[in-house]
């Protein structure tokens, strides 16, 4: 008997109550994963399989059909401070400025904190999103990446034990995307954080993820494969692509995603052997792979 | 541009001004009466001379009338000779107090409604029959029961200002943003926190505009409860006057009305500012 799980779902399901007359809709069902200390994971799928739900459901701001979700092998019944959420649409509250929008996180979660002890805290997270020069700023005030990490340094403030995240830089632009996810990936490595994060974004996923976990299409969506990233640690953007593992695993993942589940990748053949022929690509500029 | 525009747009408030102005001048001019062959003296006696003066005051009456009433405002000589500062008081009192209470009613309740669709559904049949009431048809009512004038006045206003707030304050609460209630909610904020520093916030611009509604209606109200109950305020002012038949003050209060009812829209809107905020 290995020790459990950081966080261990079984049998998760989520069923929407019938409209008048017709059927009620299963979302998805027989969810089983587990995540580790320290694992980042992505869950990736198409629209409508409910991988909003899931995450929801991990915050605590919903509730499932069946199934239970445990964290240190304690159930999950309710939102807590020890997951920190960073929403899609970033969820900054307008009227507070930066500051004052991490802080209010900050004091819910240190409520015996003195001012100083909160003002510290705030600057340190908001300084690890590069944001100090705009800290007394609104939101309004701010690019839509800016306060995307705005919600990360909200999120990572309350020093959470696992950070849940719902396509955070869905309604950002590429190049935009791109620097958030190296500073991320920069801040997870260093701070060893537990993540949990919804992408439908093959490349994130890759760059991003320890573990992923497909979904089929719903209704009745299941995770159809966990599929561990072969590319080693550290990764990075702009030397991932040519790692040899790179392509094989992407393709693999796009079929997964146009053609529906096949062949789980670990049992696949070996990818050295079915490394693509095509010639590295000669040094110079940077290419933004699929940004 | 926009200073040009300003610049321009004063000018020609000022021109307006003048026309109207001038208009009303050459409308009330003294005219020449055709008396005939009527006997002067017979005339002079009838009260009849071939110079008749204008019935309605001249810009000039208007002028020595605010002039008179601004040089000395606070003057008290007996219940019906009452500086117009200490009537404009007595009104702006009523209106405060009428307002202030049912600022206390109208946001708890609002709130109660805007958060909780059981109270929405069981108390919208009330809000809909109570709210188009004419707040001056419960002055019998009011004046039964409380058998105080003025303590019926500023019920009066209470009734009016009382539905925009409360109406704005449930619509502001209710359409607070789903994802800053899941801040809260992650946050593990408790209900009062969460109502003070995320719902209040949030749908303070709301209230604010039901308050600056409800603030315009009482001050309309003001004047019709304050003549009909008599005593003391601008309305009772107005009332008085027309019937001393001095249409100068009249329209002097008039003028005043205009100008009070104008600052307390504008104190309304720039609190609006102060509570609002760009959403992104």
């Amino acid at each position: 008997m290995t020790t459990p799980a950081f966080i261990q779902v079984d049998g998760l399901e989520k069923t929407f109550p019938a409209p008048m007359g017709q059927a009620p809709v299963t979302v998805f069902q027989n969810l089983d994963f587990e995540i580790e200390k320290g694992e980042f994971v992505c869950l990736i799928g198409h629209s409508g399989c409910g991988k909003s739900t899931i995450l929801n459901i991990l915050a605590g701001l919903d509730a499932a059909s069946d199934g239970y979700v445990f964290m240190e092998n304690k159930e999950l019944t309710g939102p807590g401070l020890d997951r920190g959420v960073v929403f899609q649409g970033h969820a900054l509250m307008p009227w507070l400025t930066v500051r004052e929008n991490v802080a209010f996180a900050v004091k819910s979660r240190f409520k015996r904190h003195s001012k100083d002890e909160v003002n510290a805290q705030v600057e340190k997270y908001v300084d690890m999103v590069g944001l100090t020069p705009a800290i007394d700023k609104k939101p309004h005030q701010l690019s839509g990446g800016m306060r995307q990490r705005v919600g990360i340094a909200r999120a990572f403030a309350i020093e959470p034990k696992m950070l849940l995240m719902d396509e955070p830089f869905g309604a950002l632009d590429a190049l935009t995307r791109g620097v958030i996810q190296d500073e991320l990936l920069a801040i997870c490595q260093a701070t060893e954080q537990t993540v949990f994060m919804i992408t439908h974004d093959v490349d994130e996923a890759i760059l991003l993820a320890d573990k992923i976990l497909l979904m089929t299409n719903g209704p009745f969506a299941e995770v159809a494969e966990c599929a561990y990233n072969p590319l080693k640690k550290p990764r990075s953007r702009q030397e991932m692509h040519h790692d040899g593992h790179y392509y094989p695993f992407r393709n693999h993942l796009m079929d997964f995603l146009v053609n529906g589940p096949g062949t789980p990748y670990g049992e696949k053949t070996q990818p050295q052997e079915t490394v693509h022929t095509e010639p590295e690509p000669a040094p110079g500029p940077r290419q933004v792979v699929n940004g | 541009m926009s200073q040009s525009l300003s610049l321009r747009a004063g000018i020609v408030s000022i021109l307006l001004l003048l026309a109207f102005i001038g208009a009303w001048w050459g409308a009330t001019l003294p005219t020449q009466v055709d008396l005939g062959d009527m006997d002067p003296e017979y005339a002079a006696m009838m009260g009849l001379d071939s110079v008749q003066e204008s019935d309605i005051p001249t810009p000039g009456d208007i002028g020595s009338a605010i002039w008179t009433h601004l040089s000395d405002p606070f003057y008290v000589k007996g219940s019906n000779d009452m500086g117009i500062g200490i009537q404009l008081a007595h009104s702006l009192w009523r209106v405060l107090a009428g307002f202030a209470l049912a600022a206390l009613v109208a946001v708890p309740l609002g709130f109660l409604i805007g958060m909780s669709p059981l109270m929405h559904k069981a108390l919208d049949p009330y809000i809909q029959i109570l709210k188009p009431i004419s707040p001056l048809a419960w002055m019998p009512l009011a004046l039964y029961i409380i058998q105080d004038a003025s303590i019926s006045s500023i019920f009066v206003i209470f009734i009016c200002s009382i539905w925009p707030m409360m109406v704005n304050t449930a619509y502001g609460v209710a359409s607070v943003r789903d994802d800053w209630l899941a801040v809260a909610k992650t946050l593990e904020v408790g209900p009062i926190k969460k109502a003070f520093k995320v719902i209040l916030p949030a749908a303070a611009p709301t209230i604010l505009t039901g308050m600056r509604i409800s603030m315009g209606i009482a001050w309309l109200v003001i004047v019709a409860a304050e003549m009909l109950v008599g005593g003391t305020g601008i309305g009772y002012f107005i009332w008085n006057e027309w019937n001393n038949l001095d249409l100068a003050n009249v329209i002097f209060a008039i003028l005043l009305i205009g100008v009070v009812g104008m600052i307390l829209d504008m104190i309304f809107g720039l609190l609006g500012k102060v509570v609002s905020y760009k959403e992104v």
